[in-house]
């Protein structure tokens, strides 16, 4: 098997554009996803013009003023504000390209707010324009201006809750006003209660105003109570709703090293697909399978060297690319021999299958091309998340997803990587076992060969 | 250049060999023995399973039925196309095959190889730039490599041009001429006539003659100089 190998290696040597597709390939890839992990999304360009007048974005609600213009600081953190100054500038610029939308806040929102919170009529509208060219872009622009309206939408109504709340204590408990400049002392409903029921005290036992003040104090301790229970509840709403969050699979794998575990198994899956099924299919191609065969080397032999070849070359290039990634997204460095092995056996998988691949091709370039093709719905169906398909649907993909080396491998190489469940044993039997099954199928396959 | 009367002792036997794939059949009771130092051609129209037969003495394929007996190891086989790589030198092919044939000394045999093919200044390239002929060459002369009791060839001059077919004849005349026996294929009927010891004719999978190709003249009559005419009679009187 050694001088296969060494054969197999000089002729890989020989190949210059395809060893540095080999190589070339998986580092890109990597730097690709350590770029594009490392770096923040980038904020939308959107084209803005408010109309309100300056000054007059104040509303005015119990005994506080509201400024809303401050909340328009609160949207720039989302988007790359380009201030216009007027609806044609603000379409022009969307219609240019030079921004990807454009958001317009009309003259009378002010007021529109205030008779809203003050009576329960308005509408308080913004204008919101897309441009519909670009579907991704669109849907980019338009999550971001509506994330952040709906925060300053939620911010701006727990504000009105908080003057709302503040001025019904000071009916209940009274409290100091500010009007025209001046202070003003509100008595509050618990005092006028006191009051009251003092003055009730004082009057002669048949006084025929005691009746009437008794239900004057009963309105007041009634009122009490009611209001005294609307303080919490108004106060609740700004937050109905708190949710408590309990995650039961252990350790689970931040997004960004469970990409990058895709990257790297999608990466190794192909140049050990391709190499496999292609360095076998070249034995054919040559016409030297079979004097090799005729008890110079064993079938299986064959096989297995070329299982070795492509297994071990992919899984090298693939710690690599896991090394080189990891500059970015953090790793366990202190699990490197788990990821070896992980990435090895995985190789040994995707090598076994290689080999029926190319067992089944009579030239390199169909072998290739064969590999190719089932690269990527192996890995499609592999990634379909539990939640997105049926159930009977999802035991069909559960199954071939099993049959496969990709989904052990990604378990095995997820596991190596950040520690997480599921463990690293079960994969590596099950990428062990379809090392054989495929290994055994090749050797079927062969013997068409001769 | 007929070579002179072989010993005979057999070296490569057939008994009664059949070989089938699925419903067709290949060869059927083919029996013959090649002995040291003979030249044997096997010559037929296409499809008469000329290929199958030299599979089956190299242990390429197993017989379906009967049973076939030679040197072992010792059998050199050189396949109608190149079985050789083409990314890799003359040199590194030899050293390759002398390598898996385990050969004691493999340097020393790829020397030996490259004096008799007469590569020695083509070495160092890569096999994929010689040409058609000069491949041909370097086929042989891995199927030399283990020093073999018997050679086997498929259709071995198919590439060759007339000029290079002089040369591999004379180079395959000599290996018998020192006792190996020489089995091969060819749809020339001119290097039967030339070269061949013995004939076996094959056509259906049938045996249908083994003799000397004098032998098969006589058998159709007609003019004694022309082999081709009479091979074709042959085939005509047999029914193929």
């Amino acid at each position: 098997m050694r001088w296969l190998l060494v054969k197999d290696l000089q002729i890989l040597r020989r190949s210059p554009l395809l060893v540095a597709l080999l190589i070339i390939y998986p580092i890109t890839l990597a730097l690709m996803i350590g770029f594009a992990l490392s770096s923040p999304p980038g904020k939308p360009k959107v084209a803005f013009l408010t109309q309100v007048p300056k000054g007059q974005g104040r509303i005015r609600f119990g005994s506080q003023d509201i400024n809303i213009s401050n909340y328009a600081k609160d949207l720039f953190a989302s988007i790359q504000p380009i201030i216009v100054h007027s609806q044609a500038q603000a379409v022009a610029a969307v219609t240019s390209g030079r921004a990807l939308a454009a958001l317009i806040v009309p003259a009378d929102i002010p007021q529109q707010i205030q008779s809203l919170v003050t009576t329960g009529v308005g509408s308080p509208m913004v204008q919101l324009i897309l441009n519909s060219k670009d579907p991704v872009e669109r849907q980019f622009a338009d999550q971001a201006i509506q994330t952040r309206l709906s925060d300053v939408e939620q911010a701006v109504s727990k504000q009105v809750l908080r003057v709302a709340v503040s001025d019904l204590q000071q009916v209940l408990s009274g409290g100091t006003i500010q009007f025209g400049g001046e202070n003003f002392r509100l008595l509050g409903l618990r005092d006028s209660r006191r009051l009251l029921q003092r003055a009730i005290t004082a009057l002669p036992a048949r006084s025929p105003l005691r009746p009437e003040l008794n239900r004057v104090v009963a309105f007041a301790t009634l009122a009490i109570e009611g209001l005294a229970f609307a303080s919490p509840v108004l106060g609740s709403i700004g937050t109905p709703l708190t949710v408590d969050q309990t995650e039961l699979a252990g350790r689970t794998t931040p997004a960004a090293t469970y990409a990058v575990t895709i990257a790297v198994i999608f990466s190794l899956m192909l140049v050990t697909l391709v190499l496999a099924a292609g360095m076998l299919a070249l034995e054919r191609e040559e016409h030297a399978f079979a004097r090799l065969v005729r008890g110079l080397v064993s079938p299986g032999a064959l096989l297995a060297e070329k299982v070795v070849l492509a297994g071990g070359c992919a899984a090298a290039a693939a710690i690599v690319m896991t090394v080189g990634v990891s500059t970015f997204v953090p790793l366990q460095w202190s699990r490197f021999p788990l990821w070896v092995l992980a990435l090895l056996l995985a190789g040994i998988a995707f090598g076994a299958l290689g080999v029926a691949i190319g067992g089944l091709a009579r030239e390199v370039r169909a072998a290739s091309l064969l590999a190719f093709m089932l690269s990527l719905p192996i890995a499609f169906i592999a990634l379909v998340p539990a939640v997105a398909v049926s159930g009977s649907l999802k035991s069909v993909l559960d199954a071939v997803a099993f049959a496969f080396p990709f989904k052990p491998a990604l378990d095995a190489a997820n596991n190596a990587f950040s520690g997480t469940a599921p463990a690293i044993g079960w994969p590596l039997v099950h990428l062990a076992g379809l090392a054989v099954a495929f290994g055994g199928l090749a050797r079927v396959a062969v013997r068409r060969f001769a | 250049m007929p070579t002179t009367a072989p010993t005979r002792q057999a070296t490569v036997a057939a008994r009664a060999v059949t070989k089938r794939f699925g419903d067709r059949t290949a060869l059927r009771d083919v029996s013959f023995e090649a002995y040291s130092g003979e030249l044997l051609a096997i010559i037929g129209p296409n499809g008469a399973g000329k290929t199958t037969l030299l599979s089956i003495l190299a242990g390429i394929q197993a017989p379906t039925g009967g049973e076939v007996s030679s040197p072992g190891r010792k059998v050199g086989w050189v396949p109608q196309q190149p079985a050789i790589y083409s990314k890799l030198s003359v040199a590194e092919n030899l050293r390759l095959f002398a390598r898996l044939e385990k050969l004691s000394d493999p340097d020393s045999a790829v020397e030996r190889m490259l004096d008799h093919t007469d590569l020695h200044e083509r070495a160092n390239e890569e096999v994929g730039r010689l040409s058609a002929g000069n491949q041909q060459r370097v086929n042989v002369a891995i199927g030399l490599l283990c020093e073999p009791t018997a050679l086997l060839l498929d259709e071995p001059s198919a590439s060759l041009d007339p000029r290079q077919r002089e040369r591999l004849w004379g180079f395959i005349g000599g290996l018998a001429g020192r006792g190996t026996t020489v089995v091969y294929s060819t749809h020339n009927v001119v290097e039967v006539e030339r070269y061949a010891d013995r004939v076996l004719v094959l056509a259906d999978g049938e045996l249908l003659f083994v003799g000397t190709p004098g032998e098969l003249g006589r058998a159709v009559g007609g003019d004694p100089r022309d082999f081709e005419a009479a091979f074709v009679r042959f085939l005509d009187l047999c029914g193929h």
